[in-house]
């Protein structure tokens, strides 16, 4: 059944985009990211117009990461304490994150730059999770079964401010997480996405959260950057097509919840070496791109470019 | 007064001056209506070819109909690999080109109209496309209009139909336009030349406006002139579906 997008002006097939959704759900509701590195690339190539591709995006990723908290927060495995002073940071992120991108767009690179970001972060957080989570696993089988404790004492424990996160179990500065939400918040704003797969590492390696609080908090914090993001796309550049984000909305609440139960049943270690996997093979899609020479030399864009 | 009488005048004098051969038209629908499973369009393009005198002896009357959208502005990027990785290294702005523009035509494009004729009156795709200001220091700026056109035609947007014009007798013509479903709203115009000898005698031209209705309408509109409101309530859709199925899923599991 096709459907006529009245913001992106293209029509496509529904039922492809309930689809879309439902994947990216399942992925979201299972690895606590939002699933916006897959779906924006995945939107680009069915015909979607980048910039209406990004705005909707960050509408959609409301949906799926609300739908996903939800069960999290009735498992009490959110951290709101930790997700309020990452979201602090985040929005603050965001803000600055739009003012960089506008930069670079004036510079006229931005389309570079965006597929630069998303190459060397994916390719970075993807291998060092990998690497770290065979590890992981190799040495809790020769210890039969007992993990190794991960978290020692560093340089973060030395910094002032410091705060009781009951949930996380920690006891530690605020400046890091803060430090954190900006920087999340301001790649969120630069490649269209809620930030969680660099979240949820950061969380995990540098300010040492148990795996277990470190989706719903990471689903938690996104909802309210991506909420930012969407009303700022929406009142300047009127790029959200809100046709195309409840058609993968729909897919993806249901595919958030089946991809929480999911997770459940995963071992930490397993769903981290998955998510290692996944962003590699994105990373690697898109690194192809850059490297393999494209079939059409010329791409066509609007006329407010000059 | 004298004003009026002058245009009184001129629109007395007007159709005297025209050629002997004049077009009457039909369309199938004047206007397209894009609600939301709108799934391209197709615009029956008929007429007559009015004349006082008898039909002149000769060469064959031909007819060609052009359908084009609204004229825009677009920016070509062109890549070059650099450092091993393919980067937009330089661009031309086409001053002008329609969104959609489709060429029917009753014989083949070279018999039926001469390239003098085609510069005149902007009917091929290429003569279709302006791009006066493109900067000299790129070294083949046509490749960039070129571009455009080969980027469009892959998409249904621009296509030249040659011999889809039936003509009967010389004097009634008919034709059928497919449009594709990725159109952009605007006035679409839709042109009629009748030519003998590759020169034209006539030509009609009458707009087809094409336009969102409905509820596509209604959020086109709001997101315009109320964005702020459109954006909470694309939020709002986001937060009650994310709820609606974390509750129907625990309904379910319950059971």
């Amino acid at each position: 059944m096709q459907i006529y997008l009245p913001i992106a002006e293209v029509s496509v097939n529904a039922f492809l985009l309930l689809g879309l959704g439902g994947l990216v759900g399942v992925l979201s509701g299972m690895f606590g990211v939002g699933g916006g590195f897959l779906m924006t690339p995945l939107l680009f190539f069915i015909g979607i117009p980048p910039a209406v591709a990004v705005a909707t995006e960050a509408n959609q990723i409301v949906a799926s990461s609300f739908s996903g908290v939800l069960a999290h927060f009735r498992r009490q495995t959110v951290d709101i304490k930790m997700g309020l002073v990452l979201q602090a940071g985040g929005l603050i992120g965001a803000a600055l994150g739009v003012l960089v991108f506008n930069y670079l767009k004036a510079l006229g690179q931005v389309d570079l730059l965006v597929m630069l970001c998303y190459v060397v972060f994916l390719g970075v957080v993807g291998t060092l999770m990998f690497i770290e989570s065979l590890n992981a696993i190799w040495k809790s089988k020769k210890a039969g079964g007992a993990v190794a404790a991960r978290r020692q004492r560093n340089w973060i424990h030395a910094l002032p401010f410091k705060v009781r996160f009951r949930t996380s179990g920690l006891y530690i500065s605020v400046i890091p997480p803060i430090l954190v939400g900006i920087c999340v918040g301001i790649l969120a704003a630069i490649m269209g996405v809620g930030g969680g797969f660099i979240m949820v590492p950061a969380m995990i390696y540098i300010l040492g959260m148990p795996t277990k609080v470190v989706i719903g908090t990471s689903l938690f914090q996104i909802i309210t950057v991506t909420a930012f993001t969407t009303m700022l796309h929406a009142t300047t550049n009127y790029t959200v097509d809100i046709v195309l984000a409840v058609l993968l909305l729909i897919g993806g609440v249901i595919g958030a919840q089946i991809g929480t139960r999911i997770g459940v049943y995963m071992k930490a270690e397993q769903l981290r070496i998955l998510l290692a996997l996944m962003v590699m093979m994105v990373c690697g899609k898109l690194a192809l791109d850059l490297l393999l020479t494209p079939s059409e030399l010329f791409s066509l864009g609007g006329g407010g470019g000059h | 007064m004298r004003n009026l009488l002058l245009a009184a005048l001129l629109l007395f004098a007007l159709p005297a001056q025209a050629a002997q051969e004049e077009v009457v038209l039909g369309l199938s629908q004047d206007r397209v209506a894009i609600t939301a499973n709108f799934d391209g369009s197709e615009i029956l393009i008929f007429g007559a070819v009015k004349r006082e005198t008898p039909i002149p002896d000769g060469e064959q009357l031909e007819v060609i109909v052009t359908v084009s959208g609204p004229e825009h502005p677009v920016l070509v990027r062109r890549k070059e690999r650099k450092l091993g990785i393919w980067v937009n290294v330089d661009s031309v702005l086409v001053d002008s080109a329609p969104t959609f523009y489709a060429v029917a035509t009753s014989a083949p494009f070279s018999q039926v109209l001469t390239d003098t004729e085609d510069l005149r009156y902007r009917i091929s795709i290429e003569r279709a496309i302006r791009s006066v200001g493109a900067a000299m220091h790129i070294r083949g700026a046509q490749d960039f209009a070129d571009a455009v056109v080969r980027v469009r035609e892959n998409k249904n947007l621009y296509s030249l139909r040659e011999n889809t014009v039936a003509v009967d007798q010389q004097t009634l013509f008919r034709t059928a336009i497919e449009m594709p479903a990725d159109l952009t709203e605007g006035s679409y115009t839709a042109r009629i030349f009748l030519t003998r000898n590759g020169k034209v005698v006539s030509q009609y031209e009458t707009p087809i406006d094409v336009r969102k209705v409905g509820l596509e309408r209604f959020l086109y509109v709001m997101s315009r002139e109320q964005p702020f409101w459109y954006g909470l309530m694309s939020l709002a859709i986001a937060i009650a579906a994310g709820w609606g199925a974390s509750a129907a899923f625990r309904l379910l599991r319950n059971n």
